[in-house]
This record gives structure tokens, C-alpha cells and sequence, in this order.
């Protein structure tokens, strides 16, 4: 028939429902994210890594709408490498975030992603930015995605300041669990950047070993 | 939220009532509603349609313990309720947690979704201010808990889920329910755990 226009999928906007953090611990910061895409009901990429180097020690963690999300993050990272070049040094993770959140805000209207930026400088140390609707923030730990609703009240319960590296780690992959299983938008595996002043860590957790709760 | 302990249940809510989101119009309204000695409900969606049904279920679990000569199970009570919301589910936009404590079954917790679907639970959440704390309860939530620890549990929940939802707040309500009867905790505002950033 002339109107057939195969499944439905393939016309439904490809976005990365999602549950992406960033977290701050003395020295460094650990960002996560699931690896669920979603095109309405059907997941289209289910191993995706949505954490995004923007320079050697400045990662971006990607959510909304996948093709916004990707563009934004290529831009800041030409952008970046431009500005470092002429800096002759590394760039301060707040350029990163300050460049991220210039595009999100001059197109607020056209663009519908949110990037939680997270990294590592000699000045600042561990810093993570959010740049919802175009602000520019800078907290100690930061949420976004559609999974992120349902474990505010987990990280605000269990997050300490001055926290080490492992326990951040630990608590990231908690809370990334939990949020994968209430948010129908959010799962697969869970991958985590941890960044500090020796370098980047990446490191991928699959189904199987990620940390159950009571029910499972 | 309502949450089963080792000997009974606690039920608790906030207490804040919103006129469309933007006006608190009252800080302590008690959203706990009690239809017998140890069975106490909570309303979520339209309070209108919730305080209707609720006032019909008690009136019908009244009846319904006299002509069984016994107080009546927790069940019972979420029964009616269930009946109520399914067969108005065109009209009602109510949901409902029900609490309490029978000799037949111990503790309970029942929840009575919007279309009328009855289920129990060991323990649930319900309201705009749940979405945040779901992965607090999943990870912390322990069966057989104490009653302190019982207590805790949903002190802590709360305060968390009114730090972040702007239409929950106010004072926490807690009603312990065991075998001894039924006991109204109230924790004011300013006493409520605090967590980081605050």
C-alpha cells in the first residue's frame, strides 16, 4: 500500500530517555550513565555510551534528544580544542561548561538536551556543572535524564562531601542501578568515567553485575 | 507511604494542600484518614473524589464488622475501596494506600490504584513527591525492620521527598499501627532529618 511506512520506530525521534550522573569526590569526579536509546516504545541502541570526552580530563554525560545531545557535544569539542591551542595549556573545566551552556542557551528553543559536564583541572580540582535550559551551575553532585526523578531522594540521602574515590564510584553505580530499574527509559549496562588528576578511568558494568536491592 | 515492620505498620504523609500549584493553602492538613481502630487510609488524586469514596467504604466496613460480629481485616477495607474506584473508574480519579493491622494476617499493606487494581505490598509510596524517593526505598527498605528502624525508614523518605517535590511539605504524619492500637506521631518541620545541602 502507498501509505506503509514500515514500523513505527523509524518515525518516532530518537532520544536517550535516559539516566545520566556526575559526581564530585576529593580529587576527581566519577560521571555514569546508562545505555538504553529509545525511538517511543523501542529501544534502538541498547549499549550506548553517552559519556562524552569533551577534552583529556573534561567528559560531558549526554541526555534529551540524542542527535541535539551528540551535535552539542562534537561542537564543544572542537571548540575546546580551538581555545586550548591558543591558551597553550589544558582547559579549566568551567571554559568546558561555559561553552556548553552558550549553545544551550542561544538555542533553547530549537534544542531539547541537557549536558551534565565533569571534570578534572589543576585550579579547581573535581568539578561538575549543570546546564539545564542554558544555566550554568556548578554542584557537588548533579542529575538529568528521565531516570534521575526517582533517585534524588537516594543521593541526596547518601551523598558526603570529601567522599574517596571508591565510595563514589560505588555510590554512582548504586544509584545509576536503582534509577534503571524504575525508569522504563533507562537500562542496559551502566558505564563510568571517573577523572582525576592522573588521568581517566573508563570502566563498563554489565546486567549481571550490577547491585540488586531487595526485590530482585 | 505506608511500610510493614516486624508487629505492625506505619503510615505516613505530608501535610501541605496546593491550590494549583502554586498557593499553599493549608501547611497541616492530615491526609490520614482512619476507617477503623487499627486500619487508616491514605488519599492520593482528586481529595474530592478520595474523601467521597472513603467516607461510603467506611460506612460500608461499619456494616459489614457488625453483621461479622469481629473487627474487619485490613483487606476488607481495601476490598471496598477497590470495588468503588473500579466499578466508577469512569467517574473517580482517586487512589488509595490502606494500613493496618488484623489478628488474622498481622501486618498489611494494600494499595488501590486508579483504575481499581488492589495489591499488597510489603511497602509502597504514592503522591507527586514519590518519583524521588523510589530509589531511596528500594535500596533501604529491609523486611523485618524494628519498629525504630521502621520509623527512620519513613521519616527520612518523607523529608527527602519533601526537599525535593514543591508541592509536599509542611509537618510529617506517621501513624503506628500494631496489636495495641493506633498511635498519631507528628513531626514537625524543623525537626525533620536533614540531609546535605541543608
Amino acid at each position: 500500500m502507498l501509505e506503509e511506512q514500515g514500523p513505527e520506530w523509524m518515525s518516532e525521534e530518537v532520544k536517550t530517555g535516559t539516566t545520566i550522573i556526575a559526581v564530585e569526590f576529593d580529587g576527581g569526579v566519577v560521571l555514569g550513565s546508562d545505555s538504553r536509546v529509545s525511538a517511543g516504545a523501542s529501544v534502538v541502541n541498547r549499549v550506548m555510551n553517552k559519556l562524552s570526552p569533551l577534552h583529556d580530563r573534561i567528559y560531558c554525560a549526554l541526555s534529551g534528544s540524542a542527535a541535539d545531545a551528540q551535535t552539542i557535544a562534537e561542537t564543544v569539542n572542537y571548540q575546546l580544542d580551538v581555545h586550548s591551542m591558543e591558551l597553550g595549556q589544558d582547559p579549566l573545566v568551567c571554559s568546558a561548561a561555559t561553552l556548553v551552556k552558550n549553545i544551550s542557551y542561544q538555542y533553547k528553543e530549537e534544542l531539547s538536551a541537557h549536558l551534565i559536564v565533569g571534570g578534572w583541572d589543576r585550579r579547581g580540582g573535581g568539578q561538575v556543572y549543570a546546564t539545564l535550559s542554558g544555566l550554568l551551575t556548578r554542584q557537588p553532585f548533579a542529575l538529568g535524564g528521565s531516570g534521575s526523578s526517582y533517585v534524588y531522594g537516594y543521593l541526596d540521602a547518601e551523598y558526603r562531601a570529601g567522599a574517596g574515590r571508591t565510595d563514589t564510584q560505588r555510590l554512582v553505580v548504586d544509584t545509576l542501578s536503582l534509577a534503571m530499574s524504575r525508569d522504563g527509559s533507562s537500562g542496559g549496562v551502566a558505564y563510568l568515567v571517573t577523572i582525576d588528576g592522573d588521568g581517566v578511568e573508563e570502566k563498563v558494568f554489565l546486567g549481571n553485575e550490577l547491585p540488586t536491592f531487595y526485590d530482585q | 507511604m505506608a511500610v510493614t515492620f516486624d508487629g505492625g505498620v506505619i503510615i505516613g504523609s505530608d501535610s501541605r494542600a496546593t491550590m494549583g500549584g502554586e498557593v499553599v493553602s493549608s501547611k497541616t492538613i492530615n491526609k490520614l484518614v482512619q476507617v477503623h481502630q487499627r486500619i487508616f487510609c491514605c488519599m492520593a488524586g482528586s481529595l474530592a473524589d478520595a474523601q467521597a469514596v472513603l467516607k461510603t467504604a467506611s460506612f460500608q466496613l461499619n456494616l459489614h464488622s457488625v453483621q461479622m460480629e469481629a473487627p474487619p481485616r485490613v483487606i476488607a477495607a481495601a476490598s471496598l475501596l477497590r470495588k468503588l474506584c473500579y466499578h466508577n473508574k469512569d467517574e473517580l480519579q482517586a487512589g488509595f494506600i490502606t494500613a493496618g493491622w488484623d489478628p488474622q494476617k498481622g501486618p498489611q499493606v494494600y494499595v488501590v490504584s486508579l483504575g481499581g487494581m488492589l495489591i499488597s505490598q510489603p511497602f509502597t509510596i504514592a503522591g507527586s513527591g514519590s518519583t524521588y524517593i523510589y530509589g531511596y526505598t528500594d535500596a533501604k527498605y529491609r523486611p523485618h525492620m524494628t519498629r525504630e528502624e521502621g520509623l527512620q525508614f519513613v521519616t527520612n523518605a518523607l523529608a527527602l521527598a519533601m526537599g525535593r517535590d514543591n508541592v509536599s511539605g509542611g509537618v510529617a504524619h506517621l501513624v503506628v499501627i500494631t496489636e495495641e492500637g493506633a498511635e498519631h506521631v507528628v513531626i514537625p518541620g524543623n525537626k525533620l532529618p536533614k540531609f546535605h545541602d541543608e
